[in-house]
């Protein structure tokens, strides 16, 4: 067991250079990935300069062990194949004025014309404003509330109640967009249960959903009520490490239950909060698609156009494929780079592993 | 705040204090809170859960409800009056929704029976550092994760397979999610190597090592993953908008979109005659129909989450 994770720990630091193609990692001192042998094929091959033919019949002898196992790679491999890689390679019609009739073979290539277009386009950058804005606001209102809600869980004594809340706090993750969009709807739409009780009580109707000026609270709302719940499953984790005798010092030295929680708690949460942060940073042109997607109607282009919903409406709707295959790829890269920073970052701060979600 | 939600409220307030009392173990050298603050807690504690509870409530009661209660109620209902399943039974009746809802069901389960089969076999194939080609088909799966090629060439691709209207567009291209391949595989590189290793000496195969060694020690993480992928396709929305555009092959979410989100009228609601569900019932019916899925399965595989997730957590 120790040894499997200590190994799969070796390759996925070497995960981050070998994707920024940089050599100043350390990890990359390593064997090349082909080559890397098991220990015991270690000893035999690795610091033998006249290796080359042993390690191929090496290899041999392994891909023959091994076999099966590759195989059953396979499945999985060949759809990302076809659904992911290709259409990396279908990113060349951004290059090209696109034409569907004449398919990516016909259309005439144009170089970088469909990105000066892209980038001297004040919609795009007003749905790059949006996008970033969205993105700010829901970290400074949204990001917190997981922290302090897992804190105050992990602060009840009984665990059968705690489990309880916890399911059902869990469980508007599970529901789709547009069932968390309806709901909504149902309660602060114009026929919803707010107006419905405001105008029993002889008051103004308020249509919530529908008001740009509000979108930003009410979208920020929709996902804490989604997802704050789910949010606090990777900081209960973080919390039940921390060592229950740390506490209890502290409490025979006086401290009360605030500075247990401030010199403590926090401290313990350190590492996690700053790891999704970074994650956050690296994901920060994304931002709900299919929400904004589905009350991009209701309240107007002005205030829900984000990265990705320019993307799709320019080229999907408007057919100007090559020109919103360039606006995808802008975004597609710049995340790639945030996405690489924050993996710097985090190993600046002394973690690993950013690698995924 | 309606006198059901309150006495709930009360309840599960009483419930609480009682269970803290009784359940405790709370260490001897912690303080007992304060009264204030246990009671902002038990405060804060309801609100989240009446927040998370309370439209449910709502949305269930008024799709459960008879014309007049609906009426009488002006829109949803919060106390409940006269029970009628009309507008159950109009949706069920062979429409759109009925359709919309064997789309879904199909999709979900063939769609999740063909992610779990592929995920399964290729965690475990990923699942021993220093195998023949280990670092780069891990690679080639995590790449996936840092970059994807956009809406656009994703589009142009499915549309160039023919899978326009068709319902692999809604399986295929989200068929495979690394994110859920390294979960599993974390778990099973977990499993003691001397089990892996004893089976390999009495002469079982990889096949037969995971058919019958290793998944049936992993029911817990798979059950998980099966929920993670199965929630998934159940509620992907956006695909169906793309790639299908014959509205006879829509699925659930989409159709509770146009009905709620858009203002189509759902059949049947115009004819206000004796006996027809009230529009709101229907609506209500729709949405709760698109949660039931969610909310049979849930319970059971809620407990492992913890579990799987923490080991996401811990790779991640």
């Amino acid at each position: 067991m120790a040894t499997g994770t200590e190994s799969e720990h070796g390759s996925r630091q070497q995960g981050g250079p070998t994707l920024t193609t940089s050599s100043t990692a350390p990890a990359s001192a390593a064997a090349p990935p082909t080559t890397t042998p098991r220990p015991d094929a270690a000893r035999r091959s690795v610091g033998s300069v006249t290796a080359r033919p042993r390690l191929r019949a090496n290899r041999r002898v392994r891909f023959r062990r091994d076999r099966s196992l590759v195989l059953m790679t396979l499945p999985a491999v060949a759809l990302l194949g076809v659904f992911a890689y290709v259409p990396m390679l279908g990113n060349v019609v951004a290059f090209q004025d696109y034409s569907p009739y004449v398919g990516i073979p016909g259309s005439p290539f144009v170089g970088f014309e469909n990105f000066t277009r892209v980038l001297a386009d004040p919609d795009f950058w007003h749905a790059v404003t949006n996008t970033l804005v969205i993105t700010a606001f829901q970290l400074v209102f949204f990001f917190p509330i997981p922290i302090a809600l897992a804190i105050l869980l992990n602060s009840l004594v009984s665990p059968r109640l705690r489990s309880a809340i916890q399911a059902v706090v869990y469980l508007p993750h599970f529901f789709s967009w547009v069932l968390v969009v309806s709901v909504f709807q149902q309660i602060f739409g114009g026929a919803g249960l707010l107006n419905q009780s405001l105008r029993a009580n002889g008051w103004q109707a308020v249509d919530i959903m529908t008001n740009p000026d509000t979108f930003l609270f009410l979208l920020t709302s929709q996902a804490i009520w989604k997802d704050a719940g789910w949010g606090i499953i990777v900081f209960l984790a973080a919390l039940s490490a921390i060592d229950p005798a740390q506490y209890e010092a502290a409490a025979v030295d006086g401290a009360g239950r605030w500075k247990r929680t401030w010199h403590i708690t926090l401290p313990g949460l350190r590492s996690v909060i700053v790891l999704l942060l970074i994650l956050r940073l690296g994901d920060s042109l994304t931002v709900g698609f299919e929400q904004l997607i589905l009350q991009r109607d209701a309240v107007g282009a002005d205030a829900a156009e984000v990265l990705d919903t320019f993307v799709y409406y320019t080229g999907v709707q408007n057919g100007d494929w090559s020109y919103g295959a360039a606006a995808g790829l802008i975004k597609g890269l710049v995340s790639l780079a945030l996405i690489l920073v924050a993996n710097k970052i985090a190993h600046i701060f002394g973690e690993s592993g950013v690698y995924s979600k | 705040m309606s006198i059901i939600d309150k006495v709930q409220a009360s309840k599960n307030t009483t419930a609480t204090f009682r269970k803290q009392r009784t359940g405790a173990e709370r260490p001897a050298w912690e303080e007992e809170p304060s009264a204030l603050g246990r009671a902002g807690k038990v405060i804060i504690l309801v609100m989240v859960v009446l927040a998370v509870l309370g439209p449910l409530y709502t949305i269930v009661l008024t799709s459960i409800s008879s014309q007049a209660t609906i009426t009488r109620a002006g829109g949803l209902v919060l106390i409940p009056g006269e029970i009628s399943f009309a507008a159950y039974q109009q949706i069920l009746d062979g429409g759109v929704v009925t359709r919309a809802v064997l789309v879904s069901v199909g999709v979900t389960a063939t769609g999740t029976f063909i992610s779990m089969v592929v995920s399964i076999l290729c965690a475990y194939g990923l699942s021993r550092p220093g195998s023949f080609a280990h670092t780069p088909i891990l690679f080639t799966l995590l790449i996936t994760m840092f970059f994807s090629a956009g809406i656009i060439p994703a589009y142009l691709l499915v549309s160039g397979l023919g899978l326009i209207n068709s319902y692999w567009a809604l399986i295929l291209p989200g068929a495979v999610s690394v994110f859920n391949i390294i979960i599993l595989r974390g778990f099973f590189m977990g499993i003691d190597k001397g089990i892996l290793e004893s089976a390999r000496i009495d002469g079982a195969s990889e096949w037969r090592t995971l058919s019958q060694i290793v998944l049936p020690m992993s029911k817990a993480v798979t059950a998980v993953i099966a929920l993670f992928y199965g929630v998934g396709y159940w509620n992907a929305f956006f695909n169906a908008v793309l790639y299908i555009n014959d509205s006879a092959k829509n699925p659930l979410q989409v159709v509770l979109r146009s009905y709620v989100l858009q203002g189509v009228s759902v059949p049947g609601q115009v004819d206000v005659g004796t006996g027809a569900a009230a529009g709101p019932a229907l609506q209500m019916a729709v949405i709760v129909l698109a949660t039931i899925p969610i909310l049979l399965v849930y319970p059971f595989v809620q407990k492992h989450f913890t579990k799987g997730v923490m080991i996401g957590a811990v790779k991640g």
